[in-house]
């Protein structure tokens, strides 16, 4: 073995919270690991994201992957020695006077999701006005996940990359992977400055960066990336606890906050702009922030009375058909794919590393996750 | 052809004289301004109704204020001027606005930020009292509002501002306890060479010391700050230093005015994607720009001290000569004599200039040694112990990451008060060059942002 040359079971490319937590779980099932990030751990998706902890909303396929996700969040604090902000303080889905047909879709829900194990309360009228009084005159029902919360998605992932690191995992940050190609039984990943990475099964989770290794492995899938609008604003006294959304088909309308202990209430959501991520920036366009500001007043008029103090975007990934890349590579051994969240990966996150780390290390996995397959846009190509 | 648009930000010395220079050229420029009226910081305006006379209020610089304030009183009817008015961000050559809380859209052709500075400070243990103020905000007290951040004034820090301000104090009457300059004596006599650059604002500046020593005021130099103490209420009580001799002196005062000469406002240029450099005379980031004010991003240029610190005199030939490079730029006729000498003017404030931050360095290892007790960021109440051990643990020694998980430079001032000593503090803990650390990204909004707006109507 050269100076430049590591060795490992797995090589993870793309340190988010998916990366990172799957080295976590891998070195709990005793498996060597390599874990490689081009910028810094948890810069990317994984860390300007909204930050919430939310299983109610949904795919119901997904549920299985959210609600195993659950009691992790729970236990996060024990499990990586360090608070990342957990705050089980419920997650409020509501929607408007204009669309009652959502009103209805949330009992539906509700009754699918508690067969998974999520139980939700769906409020209308003045029942909903008396428990969440800051909300706006047009908001006319709501699903209240009491189990649901939100954390601090700038701690998150760094803490799982120094829990894997502390359990033993080789973290390399500042490594640029140019390219991964099976030679034999092995996979060879190479660095932009020289240095090669070897394993017999490569783990890429690497978000918006991941479409052009899946494509050089002839596994392209239509992946774009885009940029969320945030905001934060001055800090007030703690008053709101739980995340709370609007349920909407338009992508204008879906705004969502949430308060932090400190005091800031945290905006997300409303249009989403270009990004940049060959030069790994995303730059906030101020009318996304305008219409996002004339949003949430809608949702909770009483915030028109604050300042927003920072705005931000990042770079998240998308496919056609809101749902991650998960599983196996189809056609080559030993490569694995998590990627392609959405906008929607923070929550099952911790639970994606520790089920991608079970099928790495037993071949399988108890949780259902053969709808987000590599594959399926080629069948849809082909029907 | 359409006229062009061309968008002043700034109507301070460096703004007004831009202006002008584009009104005589037959255009007629937006001026956007966050003051209720112009003149910037150093050539504030006082309110309509006080009736203070110019040599009162700007004492050595009342000719120059005066001619300022003159230039624009004839303009304002040849520019579009918006007073009061934050570009709290841009994109695509729009810039956003906000007035008394209406929103409005302005596009620009060619962009020339005259952001001005602010101070320059570091965090000395109770820098966060009550009665603690910056020399600029003290200096606003008196020229906007006509009083004193105290009734006994200690100023602290160095650099030219620190013995005007103590000056004008002295001159309208407050008493001043002591001036206090980290900067030893021996440091100004090194820089006269530079400092004769500009022989008769040299000779202004002895006239100011002179005045305060004539005045009875105490003038310590070559001090090191130690602590800021506090009564029961968080109130100033007094100020402990260690004077050039080694010896612990104590000021007792109601309130300290602080600064350790300016830094540029930057969040503009930040926002229109220009590049930084790191200068090293100044040890801090600066806006890369060529000698006619060009910045890196096309149709966005930089005049006055928020492209580089030279002082207000500089600031209004840097402001005529950022004009005339984006006249230039639009194809319109330019003066070759009128830019040499331009350029020949700002040669000489440069050399003056360096001459200042020989004088007066920036106290960099203060704020990279204050105590683990002192608050680094006001905004967030975070200290340099907390800071520290988030470096420590975590190994975050990029400013950026740093503020990630330090909170430092998280809050309303968004890193313009602490970013420079959080950055000389994370240098110093993670061992690395104060460049590596690099600097706080600007984000928008540049200042707090009502979350309700009306639409321009």
């Amino acid at each position: 073995m050269r100076p430049s040359e590591h060795v490992a079971d797995v090589v993870i490319i793309g340190a988010g919270i998916v990366g990172s937590s799957a080295a976590l779980f891998l070195r709990r099932r005793g498996r060597s690991v390599i874990l490689l990030e081009s910028g810094l751990v948890g810069q990317q998706a994984s860390g300007v994201n909204f930050g919430n902890v939310r299983r109610q909303g949904r795919p119901m396929a997904q549920l299985p992957i959210a609600n195993r996700a659950s009691p992790i969040w729970r236990e996060l604090k024990t499990l990586l020695g360090e608070d990342v902000e957990y705050l089980e303080a419920g997650h409020l889905r509501v929607c408007y006077r204009d669309r009652p047909e959502m009103a209805d879709s949330f009992v539906d829900y509700a009754r699918e999701a508690a067969q998974t194990g999520l139980e939700l309360e769906v409020l209308t009228g003045n029942a909903l006005r008396a428990r969440f009084p800051f909300l706006g005159p047009e908001v006319i029902a709501g699903s209240f996940s009491a189990r649901d919360g939100h954390a601090n998605p700038r701690l998150v992932a760094p803490a799982f990359g120094r829990a894997a690191a502390r359990a033993g995992a080789a973290v390399f940050e500042n490594t640029m992977v140019t390219s991964a190609e099976k030679v034999g039984e092995d996979f060879h990943v190479l660095a932009q400055d020289g240095r090669i990475f070897r394993a017999p099964v490569v783990l890429l989770t690497a978000g918006a960066w991941a479409g052009d290794f899946s494509a050089k492995f002839g596994e392209p899938v239509p992946l774009v990336t885009r940029g969320p609008t945030m905001s934060v604003t001055e800090p007030v006294p703690y008053a709101i606890g739980p995340g709370v959304g609007v349920a909407t088909p338009l992508e204008s309308e879906t705004v969502y906050f949430r308060q932090i202990t400190r005091g800031n209430v945290i905006i997300g959501g409303s249009t989403r702009q270009d990004v940049f991520p060959e030069i790994r920036r995303a730059y906030v366009e101020p009318p996304n922030t305008l219409s996002q500001l004339r949003q949430i007043q809608r949702l909770a008029p009483g915030l028109g009375k604050l300042n927003i103090i920072r705005v931000w975007s990042g770079i998240e990934s998308y496919l056609p058909d809101s749902l991650p890349v998960v599983g196996p590579s189809r056609h080559v051994s030993g490569l694995f794919y998590a990627f392609g969240f959405c906008g929607a990966g923070f929550q099952t996150g911790p639970a994606m590393g520790d089920i991608m780390a079970e099928l790495i290390d037993t071949g399988a996995t108890e949780t259902p996750i053969d709808f987000c397959g590599v594959d399926r846009f080629q069948a849809a190509d082909a029907a | 052809m359409a006229e062009p648009r061309i968008v002043v930000v700034g109507a301070g010395p460096a703004g007004v004289r831009c202006a002008e220079t584009l009104a005589a050229a037959g255009l007629r420029p937006v001026v956007i301004d966050e003051g209720r009226r112009d003149g910037g910081q150093i050539y504030r305006r006082q309110p309509d109704n006080f009736r203070r006379p110019y040599e009162k209020l700007y004492g050595t610089e009342a000719a120059r204020a005066r001619a300022l304030h003159e230039t624009f009183d004839v303009l304002r009817e040849q520019v579009d001027y918006r007073p009061e008015t934050l570009v709290w961000s841009m994109g695509g050559k729009t810039l956003h606005t906000v007035r008394e809380g209406r929103h409005a859209a302005v596009e620009y052709d060619a962009l020339i930020l005259c952001t001005g500075a602010i101070d320059r400070l570091a965090p000395i243990k109770g820098w966060n009292s009550a009665g603690a103020y910056s020399l600029g905000a003290a200096q606003i007290a008196l020229k906007s509002q006509a009083c004193a951040i105290g009734r006994e004034v200690v100023f602290l820090g160095s650099g030219p501002l620190l013995y005007l301000v103590a000056s004008q104090y002295v001159a309208a009457g407050a008493k001043v306890v002591a001036v206090l300059d980290t900067s030893p004596v021996g440091r100004r006599i090194a820089a006269l060479p530079k400092l004769l650059a500009q022989p008769g604002v040299l000779w202004t500046g002895l006239g100011l010391t002179l005045g305060l020593y004539r005045a009875g005021v105490p003038v310590l130099t070559g001090v090191t700050p130690l602590e800021i103490a506090q009564g029961g209420a968080g109130e100033v009580r007094s100020v402990l230093v260690r004077d050039g001799t080694g010896r612990e002196r104590r000021f007792d005062c109601d309130a300290v005015g602080m600064g350790w000469h300016l830094r540029p406002e930057t969040q503009l240029a930040d926002l229109a994607r220009c590049e930084f450099r790191f200068d090293d005379s100044s040890r801090q980031w600066v806006v890369k720009r060529d000698e006619m004010g060009r910045s890196t991003s096309s149709g966005v240029y930089l005049a006055g001290d928020g492209a580089y610190v030279l002082g207000a005199r500089a600031a209004e030939a840097s402001g005529r000569l950022a004009a005339l490079a984006a006249l230039g730029d639009l194809g319109r006729p330019v003066s070759d004599a009128a830019v040499a000498g331009l350029k020949a003017e700002l040669a000489r404030w440069d050399r003056f200039a360096a001459g200042l931050r020989q004088a007066f360095p920036w106290p960099f290892s203060l704020a990279a040694q204050t105590p683990d007790e002192t608050v680094v960021c006001r905004c967030e109440t975070i200290t340099a112990g907390e800071l520290r051990q988030v470096v420590r643990a975590t190994g975050a020694a990029e400013a950026n990451r740093a503020k990630a998980f330090s909170r430092v430079g998280m809050g309303r001032c968004q890193g313009r008060y602490c970013g420079q000593s959080g950055a000389e503090i994370i240098a110093c803990a993670s061992g690395s060059p104060v460049e590596q650390v690099g600097r706080l990204r600007g984000q928008a909004p540049v200042k707090p942002l009502p979350v309700h707006l009306e639409e321009e109507a």
